[in-house]
């Protein structure tokens, strides 16, 4: 016994012990068979030659006794008792087996069973549950990935690409009645002469412009049409002066408002009829009663 | 002479003495300083005068480059319209081997897939798309504001959260509830880095990984929130035959109708096998020029493997695995 304190003057407290590991609080004890897993004089087993610990194999405990007496045989040193599955009677087995022993062995080896036992039943709960699958990553992998979309972001282009799209299915008409454009709202206007009334009466405000219009365009081919978003016909003459942009903007605006439907491409072959316009002197009248 | 200067340095191992000597001389010389052919930088051992070598072979280098630019230049402007036609810049798009799956929309057996493909019903309108969007254990923060934005871009959708349901056990309950698609955002690290897309009454599964996932605050320049408008949906360059599944379950995400009065687009633009998402809302300025801007999330998704059945990682059977 006397060797206890010795080893433990030497080990423990002053001199190197492998197994200690040292914190910023506290220490602990990395031996296998250590009880409480710090590093005390009561909990080291190198230093207790009467100890006992309980140890946990492929799900079942065993509970490891050393005495004092098997100290010269270390290949005899630890007794191994297997412990029942049942959890009170493996509790009187550690009982009976530390019978005479200290109270703090074995209360620490019953309370370390219990945690033991614990967390047994917790893995074998979770084994029964949806298990997470850890996959590794390859470095490499992640980095040629991550390079290659980046050029393949830069190829794409995606807002030209997009707005391409996008301006393809107003050609083709998907947007029904909703967008009206100039060329398009002057080939509804050619086909079907109800659908100018109906937009000359929506746009009653408009009157006093439309008048203007006439006006300007019978004195000249002006092209001081750009604040007018009334006729159809006017608003296309001065297109062929001016740019479209102004005019459109102010559309775009109304563009709800107005029932008439965008037209393909083709109506530019159209044109011709804008000169038509200018015959249709007469037309102006008429929709001056009209509305 | 300066070049051979250059070369008795070599293998002298002469410290930063010589090294401005020689730099003296150099100079008298600067614009015709020849390296002879025999001579490679490698071989200097002193490490300072070998990267001065070095950078003076490189400005060599870019000079006679420029050079021959200009000239080819001056040559091309002398021939006039006689001059060859400038060279194409060779792309990975131009370069590509024409795949043989490519889908030709007049071919019978794609046609007859397509009536009879599990999404048949989505496209024949009989049903309306339901979508289920749920995440992975425990999401983090990021996750779950991608899973609410997700919804609000996805019309019909509704987000669960999976508190540590089994997803075998959650698809029957979808189904029985009406719900056409189940996407699960895969979680990583407190950012999602997966998805799968599943069509449910038995349909394909595709698990797709995600990255560059930006939120709505995350974007610049962006728009307010996304209304309640169905969305347009553009489909870009899916055209072989596995892409071509892939973009009808893309497209079966969303309700036939597009409400055009929301004017939003989802698009789904494929490229070298990497598909980018991005939802914008467009206005016509004129008919030539339309002006987008971004709203939503995005992400980048590239497929992983497609599946033919529901969910179901052991039992499965690959359609399609990437290498």
């Amino acid at each position: 016994m006397h060797s206890d304190d010795i080893v433990w003057d030497t080990l423990g407290n002053k001199q190197f012990c492998s197994y200690k590991i040292r914190t910023k609080t506290q220490s602990f004890c990395r031996n296998e068979y250590n009880l409480t897993g710090l590093c005390n004089r009561s909990s080291c087993p190198l230093a207790n030659s009467q100890y006992a610990t309980i140890r946990e194999e492929k799900g079942r405990c065993y509970l490891y006794m050393k005495t004092i007496e098997r100290a010269p045989f270390p290949r005899r040193l630890w007794e191994r008792v297997l412990l029942s599955k049942n959890y009170e009677k493996a509790l009187e087995e550690i009982d009976e087996n530390l019978i005479y022993w200290p109270r703090f062995i074995r209360h620490k080896c019953k309370q370390r069973f219990t945690k033991i036992t614990q967390y047994l039943i917790r893995i074998r709960k979770l084994t029964l549950k949806r298990q997470r699958k850890i996959v590794p990553l390859s470095r490499k992998i992640e980095r040629r990935e991550k390079r290659r979309e980046e050029k393949a972001l830069i190829a794409a282009q995606l807002d030209n690409a997009i707005e391409k799209e996008l301006l393809e299915r107003l050609k083709q008409d998907t947007y029904g009645d909703i967008y009206n454009f100039p060329i398009h709202a002057f080939d509804k206007a050619l086909q079907q002469q109800d659908a100018e009334s109906e937009s000359e009466s929506d746009m009653e405000k408009e009157d006093d412009d439309e008048d203007k219009d006439k006006r300007e365009f019978v004195e000249a081919d002006d092209s001081d049409l750009s604040d007018f978003e009334d006729m159809d016909k006017l608003e296309t003459s001065s297109e062929e002066e001016q740019e479209d942009e102004e005019e459109t903007e102010k559309k775009a605006t109304h563009c709800k408002s107005k029932g008439k439907t965008p037209l393909k491409g083709p109506t530019r072959r159209k044109r011709p009829y804008i000169e038509i316009e200018y015959e249709e002197e007469t037309e102006p009248a008429t929709k001056t009663k009209v509305s | 002479m300066a070049g051979g200067g250059g070369g008795t340095g070599t293998g002298s191992g002469s410290g930063p003495g010589p090294g401005p000597a020689e730099q003296d001389v150099e100079p008298a010389a600067p614009e015709r300083v020849l390296f002879p052919p025999t001579f490679s930088v490698s071989e200097i051992k002193n490490k300072q005068r070998r990267h001065f070598m070095f950078l003076r072979w490189k400005q060599q280098q870019r000079k006679e480059k420029l050079a021959l630019k200009k000239k080819r230049r001056k040559e091309r402007e002398a021939l006039g319209d006689k001059a060859p036609p400038k060279a194409i810049p060779k792309t990975i798009e131009n370069q590509r081997i024409y795949d043989e799956t490519t889908v030709d929309p007049n071919d019978e057996e794609v046609a007859f897939d397509i009536a009879t493909d599990e999404f048949a019903p989505y496209f024949n309108r009989q049903t309306v798309p339901k979508i289920l969007i749920t995440t992975s254990d425990r999401p983090r923060g990021r996750t779950v504001r991608f899973c609410e934005q997700l919804s609000t871009v996805i019309p019909n959708s509704h987000v669960y959260y999976r508190r540590g349901l089994a997803l075998k056990r959650i698809i029957p309950q979808c189904i029985a509830r009406d719900f056409t698609d189940l996407i699960v955002i895969n979680e990583d690290r407190k950012i999602p880095n997966g998805l799968v897309l599943s069509h449910l009454p038995d349909g394909p599964t595709a698990h797709f990984r995600m990255s560059s996932v930006r939120l709505r605050k995350e974007i610049k320049r962006k728009g307010k929130a996304p209304t309640e408008h169905v969305p347009e949906v553009i489909l870009n360059n899916f055209t072989t035959r596995l892409g071509h599944s892939i973009g009808r379950m893309f497209a079966s995400l969303f309700p036939h109708d597009p409400q055009f009065i929301g004017r939003q687009v989802a698009t789904f633009h494929n490229q070298r096998d990497y598909i980018f998402f991005r939802f914008h809302r467009y206005i016509f300025k004129s008919e030539k020029k339309v002006g987008i801007q971004e709203l939503g999330p995005r992400f980048t998704l590239k497929l992983r493997s497609l599946q033919k059945g529901t969910f179901d990682s052991k039992f499965g059977e690959y359609e399609w695995i990437h290498k």
